[in-house]
């Protein structure tokens, strides 16, 4: 018995990282706030194939499991990765569309579409159609790199079967492995900071109420983990393998906030300044707490299954 | 991956369920009562008599030489089957790993033998009126005398004292030292001349624990666990033990949650909380020992895992009282349960120690 990333899952989250170590800093982030779409580094993502993790390798694609997939998405939360890096890893199974990263995907149900404004095309997964180019009415969003629009354009109906349950399963699950991505910076950044940042003759991190706030927020991040583990092992024809990444999701959405709140709180008034970088990752953070499902509406999915099992 | 048992795990899993299924007694008093107690020692012997006391041990001392995924399969099934708790854990949960890594042969031979069988009943000496969080700030004493040690001092808040005939404890056996040097640990037996038991009652009311006063007690070289001086090393060891799986492992809560799903009036949300919550319990365990067999265990990883248990046991506790209602103040085993859990991040390092520990060994956060 094994429970933990395989070696195949390791190595290619050990190569993203390094990729994303160049290609996405806070800088990268920054200007996907001010409108850039960030083309070199989804370049650079499609190079290095990741944007083919769930396509068979038969069409051009990597062709692995969902645990290489949520260790990707993992770390391109580390990185804050703008864009819509979950909907399109998702979505390229679904779609015939190029994995050399020229395709941004991005994900319409309804209302507006997160991350339209960045997107080369939008999937309307419940009625199974590309829309191509999207004309896009855009809404002010909170993180900037959101860029939620209203989408109209042209419209193609697709003819590959409907997978909605599957797209929606994997869209929660992804989000929940990056908003883990997101809560580990988070706390990295706050490490580094308050082992340096000195108040009273000390540093502000050796104080106990610094330490217990942090390590009660890490707990929730360390026992989210291998929920999201555990669904993404999860055989995808298993009639419970949704009540697992809803699971996942619940436990990632309450935990990657906590931590945001707990971090803001441990930085003082230099993480409530735009010019640090803290609010770029937690302002990502309520974003995908809510996304793909709120942790109520997933415990609910639990809930139906617990009382629907007696 | 992953989670799928073998052949012979789901065979070891299949026979354990089926023989705790015929035999686990139901319904048993506080076993941190002198009656209750009694009766759970019937228990243990029954256990042992069918090799399923110490599943983990090697067959000569009586077990079954179980790996790790087995043994948690056996906890697993204890509980689910409605196991009552184990008095005899601070001794095969807590002594015995430590005897395995620091014990001599002799030793070994000797007391693990009478510990699975439940002959011995062993009790943990750390905590003293002035030493508990602060462990290393003990003070009891043995001295070196000819052919062994002399002992003067006080244990305190020690589990099941009353009712156990052995204490394993840390003394200082340098005069001189200060903190967690010149401290050796030592196994007494309690019935040794100039060493006093007196139980008195935990919260819930039961006689769980004891306080422990030696006077000029003697105890011989053969005492000595690990090396004179060496105390401080040895016991942590047993703490990792504590803080860690051996002592809760995740049936336990997986069992009270299927509890709580019986339970009517019960919020579905926050029962869908605690579900979700023990299964990651389950697996972040399953996680962590795979992580230690592939030589990748983490510094302060029992102190996460003591942290969740911990605080996990109150708030599933908290739920079933608040389904009860106006009912939840009467004795009830989920009352009961409820003033024991409250124990659980007071015990085994306070939760408080525990923070400290996984803010500074796995976050890197300065001491000072």
């Amino acid at each position: 018995m094994y429970f933990g990333l395989p070696d195949e899952a390791v190595a290619l989250r050990e190569g993203l990282r390094e990729v994303l170590a160049t290609a996405c800093t806070p800088a990268t982030i920054r200007g996907a706030w001010d409108g850039d779409v960030c083309e070199s580094l989804w370049k650079e993502l499609g190079s290095f194939g990741v944007a083919g993790i769930l396509v068979p390798e038969d069409r051009g694609g990597l062709g692995l499991d969902e645990l290489s997939f949520v260790a990707a998405c993992e770390q391109a939360g580390y990185a804050g990765v703008p864009g819509p890096f979950v909907e399109t890893l998702v979505s390229l199974p679904e779609l015939d569309l190029p994995l050399d990263g020229s395709a941004r995907v991005a994900i319409k149900r309804d209302g507006a579409t997160p991350y339209a404004g960045t997107a080369t095309h939008v999937f309307a997964t419940r009625t199974w159609s590309l829309i191509h180019p999207p004309h896009v009415d855009a809404l002010e969003t909170v993180d900037r790199s959101r860029q939620l629009g209203f989408v109209t354009g042209p419209s193609t109906e697709l003819r590959t079967p409907q997978r909605q349950g599957l797209v929606e399963r994997r869209g929660a699950l992804g989000t929940a492995a990056f908003l883990l991505g997101l809560a580990r910076r988070q706390v990295d950044l706050t490490v580094a900071y308050t082992r340096q940042r000195t108040q009273f003759g000390v540093p502000i991190g050796s104080f106990q109420a610094v330490k217990h706030a942090l390590v009660d927020a890490v707990v929730g991040t360390q026992f989210a983990w291998p929920a999201v583990l555990q669904a993404a092992a999860h055989d995808p024809r298993d009639v419970h393998a949704s009540i697992r990444s809803s699971a996942a999701k619940a436990m990632a959405s309450d935990a990657a906030y906590q931590v945001s709140r707990v971090c803001l709180q441990a930085h003082g008034a230099i993480g409530y300044t735009v010019e640090y970088d803290l609010h770029l990752f937690a302002k990502r953070t309520w974003a995908l707490a809510n996304d793909w499902g709120t942790a109520e509406q997933h415990r609910a999915v639990v809930a139906r299954h617990l009382r629907s099992e007696g | 991956m992953y989670l799928t048992e073998s052949e012979s795990e789901q065979a070891f899993r299949a026979e354990a369920r089926d023989w705790l299924r015929a035999n686990v007694p139901l319904g048993l008093p506080s076993g941190d009562t002198a009656d209750g107690f009694a009766l759970h020692l019937d228990w243990e012997k029954k256990l042992y008599d069918a090799r399923w006391a110490v599943v983990s041990w090697p067959q000569a001392y009586g077990g079954r030489g179980a790996s790790v995924w087995e043994w948690l399969a056996f906890e697993e099934e204890y509980y689910a089957a409605g196991g009552p708790q184990r008095v005899t854990q601070n001794g095969i949960f807590l002594l015995a790993p430590t005897l395995f890594g620091f014990g001599t042969q002799e030793q070994q031979d000797t007391l693990l033998p009478r510990m699975a069988s439940a002959q011995d009943l062993w009790c943990q000496g750390w905590s003293e009126p002035g030493a508990g969080s602060d462990l290393a700030a003990l003070t009891s004493r043995a001295d070196k005398v000819d052919g062994g040690w002399r002992i003067n001092g006080q244990k305190t808040w020690t589990t099941r004292g009353a009712f156990c005939t052995h204490l394993f404890g840390l003394f200082r056996t340098d005069s001189a030292s200060e903190r967690h040097h010149g401290l050796t640990y030592l196994l007494v037996a309690l019935d040794t001349p100039g060493v006093t038991v007196r139980g008195f009652a935990r919260l819930d009311g039961d006689e769980g624990f004891a306080e422990v006063f030696f006077e000029d007690a003697f105890v011989p070289d053969s005492a000595v666990l690990g090396g004179v001086g060496t105390g401080w090393n040895v016991a942590m060891a047993t703490a990792g033990s504590e803080r860690g799986l051996t002592l809760r492992s995740p049936g336990r809560y997986t069992a009270t949650v299927e509890r709580l799903r019986t339970v009517s009036g019960i919020d579905e949300d926050r029962l869908a909380q605690a579900w979700m919550d023990a299964e990651a319990y389950r697996l972040f365990t399953l996680q962590q020992v795979s992580n230690e067999q592939a030589g990748r265990g983490r510094a302060g990883e029992s102190s996460l895992n003591k942290l969740f248990w911990s605080e996990l046991d109150i708030r599933l506790h908290e739920l079933a009282l608040d389904a009860l209602g106006a009912d939840a103040e009467l004795e009830s085993p989920w009352s009961k349960g409820f003033q024991f859990a409250l124990a659980g991040p007071i015990y085994a390092g306070t939760n408080e120690v525990q923070r400290n520990i996984v803010a500074e060994r796995l976050l890197g956060l300065p001491r000072k």
